[in-house]
């Protein structure tokens, strides 16, 4: 192929000259090319290699269509269109699957076998033993573009949620037109095209608009529509259309910025989307200087490159013929090939009439075609028109079902869908805008040239995949004549292109095999993205911490301040242990110390939903296993939430403040769990203006104070209330203030210590925390960790919800029957109880467990084993296990079958091949009587 | 993304929603009458429908349980309705 620079082109700016690389070439341009008009103009014919063969391939389209020049940029985006990147200084381009440049590809050779990697070739052959084996080989030989894992992104994708009434995709002139009438009507208008300019066709088509040459009346309308308030957004891609009116749009980032994503909801959408032209099909039609004749209007018209010098135009309509007289004017030696019998011949152009492209040949790219009448035409651009496919992508996405029409020989919009019009082009419509435009327009006129089964030649359907019409009939064969199954059979319509140039041309391949017509065949289904987006766009700023964000107490500065060590509990981030050391001693160091005086928690992310209102105590005996109505005003009632399956969900202690006022203490990892539980069965079952429901976890903190020396140190501060034990006992609540704000103070233990749970407004807590701090120097209190308080808990026998309990767990595993027993009214989950499965004997109980091995701590996870007749059979698990600083051994808690009933059996326990011995026994390990509580 | 109208706030986005269940699967009351059919088709059996259904959501940015008819087809919302006020178990849910 010899392009050559003519004078003109409306996009370059000829005063900026600028360089670029190519597979390390150095390539001249200028300001407003494309890497692709570059690359023509610069004669560069071979732009990439073919995904299965490594053929050479040349452009094909000047746009969103290109299916061959898939570029790597450097230090950016891969498998990018070279036709949809701006030219720039200093730019570096690499063509994707070739080695070590597309003009020279070391796995040009696979081409001679083509014959032997026909379509499946890789499920059939590479079977035994394993396809994994054979994959990353095959990977590396085909496929597409490789991802600079160093490259990092500059900045966030941007994402814009935008409301319109009217949204206008394309800005060609079926689109202005409509975004115009949209603007006049007083609507909110957003109109976007992919085109760094709009205008579309116009651009580079020949017409006059309302008396304005059409590029001219283009600017003219976005000018109006921008004045009057209207969003027009250029280069900017439609690429999916989702429920209810939502579009995603990705607008490129110039200069190296990421692209941003709008989401734009719109009362009502207008595809003015286009059409984009046909391959004909005939051998070798896939090489470099074959070229869409459209495509060759653009690069002469809009980037001043004519595609050759000996140019033949093939169509099988009259649209190609303003490509065959702008080249011929600009002076190229035109002949144009017109495969219709009765074509018009234009002054001044040669016509041959009635004949067909048979084959195409050259070495590299084309310099011959062989017509249908056996005479051969040299030429260095073969520009072919094999009729246009109406951008219907977007219409389909939006559930809309396609029409053929065979008068223009392609699928159209067909039953309208709500709130979405199409126009124009994507219509089937190839005219300009009714009552605008003067003169008749260009006649599409058009006839068949449909891919012919048994052709001796070699006849590209898809570029993009490497699929040609023998891969189509062999598919058909071999009984793939759903188009479903045919693409993915053979790939046909796959990848980044998604069929834009191949579809219609392989169904009706397919019609013809099967001797169906080609809406029978009907087309494969449209999915978002239209074309390729940024994964970066999706993402947006959501990354690392920002896709689930940690939450994070009002104490977290002060924590640090005392060297805690952060973890993640729950999806709040908490301390695990404070000071420098070892972890495992500083975490028996803070358990030992807490039993012998006094230990600071910050407790905060516990659950503090209040249930206010006459019934809330009957509201909450539906919620609870256990029966809560009868809890007396000021005292702690520790229960079990369940589901309506019977499981347990939650457990905690229920506060009553008063007679019409409780505080769920829920788990923290459950809080939005059990508030949007409490709020559903409310609003469905209660008199939901005598139940209220409020969450105030995030506006109280909740400091604990545990240990024997905790009522001292309480009274140290004085919270003005009475602490004595006749006054507040065990499992009692009570109200007092902490800097003239009221605190809740609940006797509550997790540690099996005498304990004080303050709970103040979170804006209070940094100076409770520091009082404490300070008071409790003269008590040599220690700062609690969430893992020391773990150990604590775990000698006690306490339950982790999610730890110690599964998706099966039923309160009688943990031997809490009374309440199912006893219980008068319904509650959640009560029928479940009473079923066969809830009854069985040898479900998995709550115990503890004890190695009797000397091996030391049992591995969390562990599975109790018994051998039936040789075969080892699992008896449950290891929940929890620790060593434990006030027994000076090992202890642990599982869920084991018939557990309670086996008090004192041994069992073997296995884990990754470890065998251990452990004596069942009670959960509570430590101080069972719970004396503690008290002292 | 799809726009549920909740009763108290208005068209939201779906991600805002969380579901709820088919309206009208009402809870079988009193422990000791229901059959283990009747418990387990409340617990299980779900209607599934193609096209017309007929659903309970929860609006977790405001809290508000409601109806919603909607085409599980087409994805059209025909219309969303409040529970109804201060009568206990409406019967729309559970
Ligand atoms: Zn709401």
């Amino acid at each position: 192929m010899t392009a050559w620079r003519t004078e003109g082109g409306t996009a370059i700016d000829r005063t900026r000259p600028l360089r670029f690389t190519f597979d390390g070439r150095s390539v001249a341009g200028f300001a407003g090319d494309t890497v692709a008009s570059a690359l023509l103009a610069g004669g560069v014919s071979i732009v990439g290699r073919s995904f299965k063969y490594h053929r050479p391939r040349g452009l094909w389209g000047a746009g969103v269509e290109e299916p061959n020049a898939l570029l790597d940029i450097a230090g950016g985006m891969p498998n990018t269109r070279a036709t949809q990147v701006l030219a720039a200084d200093g730019l570096a381009v690499r063509s994707v699957n070739a080695e070590p440049s597309a003009e020279k590809d070391r796995h040009a050779f696979l081409d001679a076998f083509s014959r032997f990697i026909p379509a499946a070739f890789y499920y059939k052959t590479f079977m035994f033993p394993d396809w994994h084996l054979f994959e990353p080989r095959i990977r590396q030989m085909a496929g597409l573009g490789t991802l600079d894992g160093a490259v990092r992104a500059p900045a966030f994708a941007e994402q814009v949620n935008h409301h319109c009434d009217v949204l206008v995709v394309g800005a060609g002139p079926a689109g202005l037109a409509a975004a115009r009438d949209a603007l006049r009507a007083g609507r909110r208008v957003v109109l976007c095209d992919d085109g760094r300019q709009a205008g579309g066709s116009l651009l580079f088509r020949a017409a006059t608009i309302e008396g304005k040459p059409g590029a001219a009346w283009a600017a003219d309308v976005v000018s109006e529509l921008e004045q009057a308030g209207a969003l027009v957004l250029a280069g900017t891609t439609a690429f999916g259309i989702y429920d209810h009116h939502l579009a995603g749009l990705n607008q490129k980032g110039e200069g190296g910025a990421p692209d941003r994503l709008w989401r734009v909801r719109a009362k009502s959408i207008v595809l003015a989307t286009g059409a984009i032209e046909r391959p004909l099909p005939f051998g070798n039609n896939d090489l470099p200087g074959i070229m869409s004749a459209e495509a060759a209007l653009v690069y002469l018209r809009r980037f001043g490159v004519a595609a050759g010098r000996r140019v033949v135009v093939a169509t099988n309509n009259g649209l190609a013929y303003e490509t065959a007289q702008a080249l011929s004017a600009a002076g190229a030696d035109v002949t144009v090939v017109d495969y219709r019998a009765d074509a018009p011949s234009p002054e001044g152009l040669r016509v041959l009439t009635g004949r067909t492209i048979v084959k195409a040949s050259g070495r590299g790219a084309v310099s011959a075609v062989r017509l249908s009448d056996g005479s051969v035409l040299e030429a260095d651009a073969v520009l072919a028109s094999g009729g246009f496919t109406p951008t219907v992508h977007l219409y389909c996405q939006a559930q809309g079902k396609l029409d053929w029409r065979d008068d223009i020989l392609a699928f159209v919009p067909g039953r309208p869908v709500e709130g979405v019009e199409v126009v124009g082009a994507a219509a089937g419509d190839f005219s300009l805008p009714a009552g605008l435009a003067e003169g008749a327009g260009q006649d599409l006129g058009i006839v068949a040239a449909w891919p012919k089964s048994r052709a001796k030649e070699r006849v590209w359907i898809d570029l993009q995949n490497d699929v040609t019409a023998k891969d189509v009939e062999l598919a058909v064969r071999e009984n793939f004549v759903s188009v479903e199954h045919l693409k993915r059979y053979t790939t046909l319509g796959m990848a980044t292109d998604q069929g834009k140039t191949s579809n219609v041309n392989g169904l009706a391949l397919v019609a013809e095999l099967t001797g169906r017509r080609i809406p029978e065949v009907g087309t494969t289904t449209y999915r978002p993205p239209f074309t390729p987006v940024p994964l970066a766009s999706f993402a947006g700023a959501r990354s690392g911490t920002r896709m689930s964000p940690l939450r994070r107490l009002p104490l977290e500065r002060e924590h640090r301040a005392d060297g805690a060590t952060f973890r993640e509990y729950g999806g709040w981030l908490r301390p695990a242990f404070y000071g420098s050391g070892a972890p495992e001693d500083r975490i028996q160091a803070e358990a030992t110390a807490t039993r012998a005086g006094v230990a600071l928690f910050d407790g905060s992310p516990l659950g503090k939903i209040e249930v206010v209102g006459p019934d809330a105590g009957s509201f909450l005996d539906f919620i609870y296993y256990n029966t809560m109505s009868t809890l007396a005003p000021g005292r702690c009632r520790y229960g079990f939430i369940l589901s309506e399956a019977g499981n347990i969900y939650d457990d905690g202690v229920l506060v009553r403040l008063d007679e019409n006022r409780f505080v769920v203490s829920c788990s923290s990892s459950h809080v939005a769990g059990v508030h949007a539980l409490l709020e559903e069965w409310r609003q469905d079952r209660f008199d939901r203006r005598r139940v209220f429901i409020h969450n105030a976890t995030a506006e109280m903190a909740t400091l604990t104070v545990t240990g024997p020396q905790s009522r001292a140190l309480l009274e140290a501060i004085g919270l003005g209330l009475d602490l004595d034990d006749a006054a507040l006992p065990h499992m009692a609540v009570a109200m007092g203030r902490f800097e003239g704000q009221a605190a809740r103070i609940a006797r509550v233990s997790f540690t099996g210590e005498r304990s004080y749970e303050l709970s103040v407004p979170a804006d209070h807590a940094a100076s409770l925390w520091s009082r404490l701090r300070r008071e409790g120097q003269a008590f040599g209190a220690t700062l609690l960790g969430l893992e020391a308080l773990m150990v604590l808990r775990a000698e006690k026998g306490y339950i982790v919800i999610g730890k110690d309990t599964d998706g099966t767990s039923r309160p009688m595993d943990f031997g809490l029957t009374a309440p199912l027993e006893r219980k008068k009214v319904e509650f959640i989950g009560r029928r479940s109880l009473v079923t066969e499965d809830a009854a069985r004997p040898d479900r998995r109980q709550f115990v503890g467990l004890e190695a009797i091995d000397g091996a030391g701590v049992l591995p969390t996870g562990a599975h109790g084993i018994e051998h039936l007749a040789g075969t080892p059979r699992s008896l449950g698990y290891v929940t929890s296990s620790y060593f434990s600083p006030a027994l000076q051994r090992p202890i642990a808690l599982g869920l084991i079958e018939r557990g309670l009933d086996r008090m004192g059996d041994i069992i073997e326990l296995q884990h990754l091949r470890e065998v251990r011995r452990a004596r069942i026994v009670a959960a509570c390990a430590f101080d069972a009587e719970g004396g503690r509580l008290h002292a | 993304m799809q726009l549920f109208p909740c009763p108290f706030c208005g068209p939201r986005s779906e991600t805002e929603f969380h579901f709820g269940g088919d309206a009208g699967n009402r809870r079988p009351e009193g422990f000791r009458a229901v059959t283990d059919g009747e418990w387990a088709a409340y617990l299980h059996d779900r209607n599934n429908p193609r096209g017309a259904a007929n659903e309970i959501w929860m609006h977790m940015t405001c809290g508000e349980v409601f109806r919603m008819e909607r085409d599980t087809v087409h994805h059209g919302v025909a219309q969303a309705f409040a529970l109804l006020e201060g009568g206990g178990d409406d019967g729309l849910a559970h």
